[in-house]
């Protein structure tokens, strides 16, 4: 399995430079024949995606409310120089940065913890790891109404009552600490994302590397400082930057959650621009946020692909 | 060599998969049977009106009818584009007497009148005067009432017996707070109110209080009154209440949080809709009385509102459509209710008649009256004290308010939970009303 998916690797990664300028013409031929299966898919892609971003870029140029007939006209920059001044909108910046920040350091750090647990030879393992996964396989809506239902509720909630005993009996968290609440059904969520992938680097660490540090004389801190976190760097970053990029979007657990309350503490871009385009049916003014949100993403994806492809270089190189 | 044929493979099951999901979509139609598709809300009347939609089918073999059922926000949202874009997926949709006259108004629903002068049985005059008043656009009906509520205070007689309160059938606000911190204990709350932002929700009984305590949202000029004194108290009352005697968490307590709560005796008192008795169990059933709601300045303070039957303008098959509502909201059906499913499941608030029948009146006992009362006396033109250039009671009916109520509700939640002052939410609060009412000043 590892050697097929390698050697894969290998010939994604050399393709280009096999090719000679005398086989040209076959090559293409060949090029096409490996492309055509694929274009019926290609092509919906590009219908199902594209189509609808550029009537949402042609959209973001008008002034059209729905719930006003003859609205429609356009308008310019309007919509997007009203996102610079809006004050709802800066609010949903910082509290998207402040979320996507908050879930995947705390997820990351909890991760790697976990990570390096179960990496070692610990009684259960295999249980631990399935019980650990769980939250990343739940639904995100379904997990966030038991954390708001059965677990934060001040009344009959398991975290109250667990917490009776230092005064933080009736504690409205979700109301109380709205952000908090978020992050942390967030950061259950992730945290399996990242321990997975982290868990990966980990494996691929040769053991005779950290058998030869111990020979050395380097402890366990030492080890884990010096050999084992470098190694398992491009895996962190990979996953800090898949999971900002989903993160970023999230959305169930604000729906469920708090909905983007109280007042507007836990309103991200997402949730503002549901509440724009289906509260307000602003189709101009959501389309706008729209468009801006996916140029944020994009830059964030960008990253993220970088580190994707530089991890399998290392790993094709092998 | 694999690996090809499983891209072959996976291709092959992709095309399968687009070509059974297309082929799924189509068909259906046809023949000599006209197909109406309703948006139902989601609520036990719709409930009820699915399980007997068999004696309208047999009735009539030619007519086949789809209910979509959704929940509140979601149905708005759907029923909204639909006909905003004409796409004329519906045939019927279940709307509010918010909806009502702002989409006759804009040529989106169907003038009802003609189809019900077409039926010589259907009885318009014994609809309930103040839902007829609210369902209409220059008088005439663009829905028909399927279900019909106001608000009521419902409490627990031996709670208050015990704390040696007496509830007058027409309270105020005062007494109400006086009886709620006297019945307040550790086991039980005083009472529970809505504090679940939403427009629909927490907005709905506190601006009942706005209203009695002589407030309003605008000025006959369209400008905000947020900033009043008549808004800084009735919203200072309101979060004072619930601090003091209110249900713990009231940040997301709506009405099916309120209701489980006096339900199960956690709570003593509740001022919420009039149809939320219908569902007592146990002690509750029992042991509950019925006031009006309470008012401070202004009597009358109950709210209005009713789930009607509309008819999209671009429905095109209007006649089967309309046949069904008939059926849906005759006389008729309200007894094919109480004699298949128990009169307790008639739904209220829409005919006269219903409450002159000696079955409902002896299953509805305690409350037949109240409801009927509150309805007929919900006046959507005159809500307020001072005069406003709106219509609505317990909402402002214009087309941003479902967003501006939602947001300003959302200030107010953050009251409750302790995150601002009255005054810093108000002042928010009036802000966002202000840039709303520019759009009317002209």
């Amino acid at each position: 399995m590892k050697t097929a998916n390698r050697s894969i690797l290998r010939s994604v990664a050399g393709r280009g430079g096999e090719r000679s300028p005398s086989a040209a013409s076959v090559g293409r031929r060949e090029a096409w024949a490996r492309r055509l299966p694929l274009l019926p898919a290609f092509v919906y892609i590009f219908l199902v995606t594209q189509i609808p971003f550029v009537l949402t870029i042609y959209y973001s140029f008008f002034s059209w409310n729905l719930l006003k007939p003859g609205s429609f006209r356009f308008a310019g920059l309007e919509n997007y120089a009203s996102l610079l001044t809006n004050e709802s909108i800066r609010i949903a910046v910082w509290n998207t940065v402040l979320l996507t920040l908050c879930v995947i350091v705390i997820s990351v750090v909890l991760g790697l913890g976990v990570a390096t647990i179960l990496n070692n030879e610990v009684f259960g393992k295999g249980l631990m790891r399935t019980l650990m996964i769980a939250p990343f396989l739940i639904m995100p809506t379904a997990g966030a109404l038991i954390w708001k239902d059965t677990l934060l509720n001040p009344l009959f909630g398991l975290i109250p009552y667990l917490l009776s005993p230092f005064g933080l009996g009736r504690v409205d968290w979700v109301n109380q600490f709205p952000m908090v609440s978020v992050v942390a059904v967030e950061v259950w969520r992730w945290t399996p994302f990242m321990m997975l992938i982290i868990l990966a680097g980990l494996q691929s660490q040769n053991p005779e590397v950290l058998e030869a540090a111990r020979v050395d004389g380097a402890n366990a801190i030492q080890q884990f400082r010096r050999i084992t976190l470098p190694l398992v760097r491009p895996f962190i970053e990979l996953g800090a930057l898949l999971g900002s990029l989903f993160v970023v979007q999230t959305f169930d657990s604000i729906f469920m959650l708090t909905y983007g309350g109280p007042g507007e503490d836990t309103t991200n871009i997402p949730f503002l621009l549901y509440l724009v385009a289906f509260q307000g049916f602003s189709i101009g003014q959501a389309s706008a946020i729209g468009v801006v949100a996916v140029i944020i993403t994009t830059i964030v994806a960008t990253f993220a692909l970088r580190t994707l492809f530089s991890i399998f270089q290392i790993e094709a190189r092998r | 060599m694999g690996d090809r044929k499983l891209r072959a493979g996976i291709v092959v099951l992709l095309t399968a998969l687009v070509g059974s999901a297309c082929s799924g979509a189509g068909g259906g139609g046809g023949g000599s049977t006209t197909t109406i598709t309703l948006a139902a809300v989601d609520n036990p009347q719709m409930a009820d009106l699915k399980k007997l939609i068999d004696n309208f089918t047999s009735a009539h073999s030619n007519i086949q009818v789809k209910i979509v059922t959704l929940p509140e926000d979601q149905l708005r949202q759907q029923v909204t584009q639909d006909v905003a874009a004409n796409s004329g997926r519906y045939d019927l949709f279940t709307i509010g007497t918010y909806e009502v006259p702002l989409w006759a108004k804009k040529g989106w629903i169907e003038d009802l009148s003609p189809y019900i002068a077409k039926d010589s049985s259907y009885d318009a005059s014994d609809l309930i005067p103040g839902i007829k008043t609210a369902l209409s656009y220059k008088n005439d009906l663009y829905a028909v009432p399927f279900y019909g509520e106001s608000s009521m205070l419902m409490y627990r007689k031996d709670m208050l017996s015990a704390a040696g309160v007496t509830m007058p059938d027409h309270p105020t606000w005062d007494q109400v707070a006086a009886a709620a911190k006297a019945v307040n204990s550790s086991s039980v709350n005083g009472i529970c109110l809505r504090g679940l932002p939403g427009w629909g929700e927490q907005l709905a009984p506190l601006t009942t209080v706005v209203n009695t305590f002589g407030g309003r949202w605008f000025d006959q000029n369209w400008n905000p009154q947020l900033t009043s004194p008549q808004w800084h108290d009735a919203l200072s009352f309101y979060v004072n209440l619930l601090k003091s005697a209110g249900e713990p968490g009231a940040g997301n307590a709506g009405f099916t949080e309120c209701l489980n709560a006096y339900n199960n005796g956690k709570v003593a008192m509740w001022y919420d809709a009039t149809v939320g008795a219908s569902n007592f169990t146990g002690a509750a059933a029992t042991n509950s009385g019925y006031a009006y709601a309470p008012t401070k300045v202004k009597d009358w303070s109950g709210w209005l509102w009713a789930w009607s039957l509309g008819m999209p303008s671009s429905s095109k098959k209007k006649d089967a459509a309309w046949t069904f509502a008939d059926w849906a909201t005759s006389k008729d059906y309200i007894k094919l209710v109480g004699t298949k499913l128990g009169w307790a499941h008639v739904p209220p608030g829409t005919r006269t008649s219903t409450y002159s029948l000696p079955e409902y009146q002896q299953a509805a006992g305690g409350f037949a009256q109240v409801t009927l009362q509150s309805i007929a006396h919900a006046d959507v033109t005159h809500a307020t004290v001072d005069q406003v250039p709106y219509i609505g009671i317990q909402y402002v009916d214009i087309d941003e308010f479902q967003q501006l109520g939602d947001q300003v509700s959302q200030e107010f939640a953050k009251v409750i939970a302790g995150g601002q002052s009255v005054d810093a939410a108000l002042q928010k609060a009036n802000a966002l009303a202000a840039a709303v009412g520019k759009n009317y000043q002209h």
